[in-house]
């Protein structure tokens, strides 16, 4: 099977989760007697592909034209399936970042291709490659075959792979290969403005060693004082899922998951949260997680190493008071 | 501005799933709209509100999906279309995304809205192959619209906390993020007002669009552990203090 994997960069860094999907891409390969060749796309972008060719890998297909300097929907689509159309891959994977949600469903329908996105694994049935993704917020998971003939296209949820798992080259490098891309201005019809930051974040998640955070469960505002004597009893940071910072509740730079941040503290202390994929992908790293939740079957259950189904309202008062007392001691 | 929101109907969000094959028992559970699009038609109403217009809810599925387009109709919304389907659940996105284009084609909005994916399936792909399947611009994961005569200024979100504006000429397909407005309850008044409105029918078939399957769920399943989970038991106050002897001396973590 012929992989083509689909990278990702802005403002001249890589997105992380480009090599979790070549890792996923070289296993694939290893299974099917496959070769993984690798795209990237912009402007100025020699580095990336020199990088990307120290990977095992058969080729690397750069894409560069002065119109892919920013990312735009019709840009990359059009690029894209020339870059397709020249390499005449089977499969094409990309990571499952927001940037591909925006174009690749597109692109693939430009070719009369499906996709299946949000992938968290694959198998490999007796020659049938069965791609397995989250269906009900995680509560279920579905094996999904593509039918008809391919390029297929599907894309790896962040985290499903291992980054550090790409293998290198073998001997030195793969070739680079400028595909050339046609492209004409009036092709893009968005207009791509400022990158922006919202209010600096005051406290950066990411290197607290505990977190206590709160999810639907905490159901109103004036909740939150019970979570956070948790959290001070435990010298822990409080967080968030997104609904708890989407109502305003806590500030959207404590919300972990997808569209905030991604943690891998010690601890980390899930009240009232069900383990909606969105807020999955941005703790699982953690080392230890416990789980408190009054619905045994919800979904943070499957990545816990503790797991207390109950009420937190009772929970909580007994875990400050248990806490203080040890830390009294 | 004419403004189509796509609403879909899923299963509530407490309900008890039982797994039927490649689909789970429809009969023993409750339907609500999928809360992702709850806040794409809250923006729809809103900019109706500010620029005038007619706000149009369209769904798909079976005779069940009309409650959904009622509620719809309650908070604001002028008609609805319901593109009647049984099956509605086996189609793939892009088989989805055809019979939602096909049946909204001739309306010619300036906007078509839809949530960011559904809580279901969570494909998350059907704003933008509608996009694609009526040549229209879009962009997606959407926390602010601004209209400025024929073209919108938008405010993307991007991961990690970065986001950035871009520009958008109408018309235009747009996938909203979910929490970008606060939703509306619908009054009393306007479910009364509900009643009066039209919801036009028609067949998934009657709209002659053919769309070979790309793909097919072979079956679904509830997930195999990846962790061994130990569960704590006993009341409040012994779990806790169970907890904090789990997470003092076997964890280390305290």
């Amino acid at each position: 099977m012929k992989i083509l994997v689909v990278t990702e960069h802005r403002q001249g860094k890589w997105n992380n989760a480009s090599f979790e999907t070549l890792a996923a891409a070289q296993q694939i390969a290893a299974v099917t007697s496959g070769a993984v060749s690798a795209a990237v796309l912009g402007r100025g972008v020699g580095a990336f592909a020199d990088e990307l060719a120290g990977k095992a890998v058969n080729e690397v297909l750069s894409g560069e034209h002065d119109l892919l300097a920013d990312y735009t929907v019709d840009g990359y689509c059009v690029a894209l399936k020339q870059v397709i159309e020249a390499a005449k891959p089977d499969l094409v994977l990309f990571p499952h970042t927001y940037q591909v949600r925006d174009f690749a469903p597109k692109l693939a329908a430009m070719l009369g291709k499906g996709m299946i996105g949000d992938c968290i694994g694959y198998r490999n049935e007796g020659g049938k490659l069965v791609f397995v993704r989250q269906m009900f917020q995680g509560k279920t998971v579905a094996d999904v075959s593509f039918l008809g003939a391919g390029p297929w296209f599907a894309s790896f949820q962040a985290g499903a792979f291992r980054a550090d798992l790409v293998q290198a080259h073998a001997s030195g490098k793969a070739p680079v290969k400028n595909v050339s891309v046609e492209l004409k201005a009036e092709q893009i019809r968005t207009k791509p403005l400022d990158l922006f930051k919202e209010a600096k974040s005051a406290v950066d998640l990411t290197q607290a060693p505990l977190i206590v955070a709160i999810g639907r469960g905490i159901k109103a505002p004036e909740n939150i004082p019970q979570a956070e004597a948790v959290a001070k009893a435990m010298g822990a940071e409080i967080a968030a899922s997104r609904p708890i910072c989407d109502e305003g509740w806590l500030p959207m730079e404590r919300q972990i998951g997808s569209s905030g941040q991604t943690v891998a503290p010690k601890l980390y202390l899930a009240l009232g949260i069900s383990g909606a994929i969105q807020h999955v992908v941005g703790m699982k790293g953690a080392r230890t997680i416990v789980a408190i939740n009054k619905d045994q079957n919800a979904p943070i259950f499957e990545i816990a190493d503790y797991g207390v189904v109950g009420d937190i309202f009772e929970i909580m008062p007994a875990l400050t008071e248990e806490l203080q007392k040890t830390k009294g001691a | 501005m004419k403004i189509i929101v796509c609403i879909k109907q899923v299963p509530a969000k407490d309900a008890p799933l039982t797994i039927a094959g490649n689909w789970i028992k429809e009969s023993d559970i409750g339907f609500e709209m999928n809360e992702p699009d709850s806040f794409a038609l809250e923006e729809a109403l809103r900019l109706k509100e500010k620029h005038g217009g007619e706000v149009i809810a369209l769904s798909m599925g079976p005779e069940r999906v009309k409650q959904t387009i009622k509620e719809a109709l309650a908070k604001g919304a002028d008609r609805g279309i319901h593109i009647v389907d049984d099956n509605f659940f086996q189609l793939d996105p892009l088989g989805a995304s055809k019979a939602l284009s096909a049946a909204v084609k001739n309306e010619n909005a300036d906007l078509i809205l839809t949530g960011l994916q559904s809580d279901d399936q969570g494909f998350g792909q059907t704003g933008v192959l509608m996009a694609a399947e009526l040549d229209r611009p879009h962009a997606t994961i959407i926390m602010a619209i601004e209209v400025d005569g024929a073209k919108l200024k938008l405010k993307r979100e991007l991961e990690a906390g970065w986001f950035q504006h871009i520009e958008c000429p109408l018309p235009a397909v747009l996938s909203i993020q979910s929490g970008i407005n606060k939703v509306r309850y619908a009054t009393l008044k306007g479910i009364m007002a509900a009643k009066k409105k039209e919801i036009a029918t028609v067949t998934r078939e009657s709209l002659g669009v053919a769309s070979e399957p790309t793909q097919r769920v072979e079956k679904i399943y509830v997930p195999t552990k990846t962790k061994k989970t130990e569960f704590l038991t006993g009341t409040p106050k012994e779990m806790a203090a169970k907890l904090v002897e789990k997470l003092k001396f076997e964890a280390r973590v305290i």
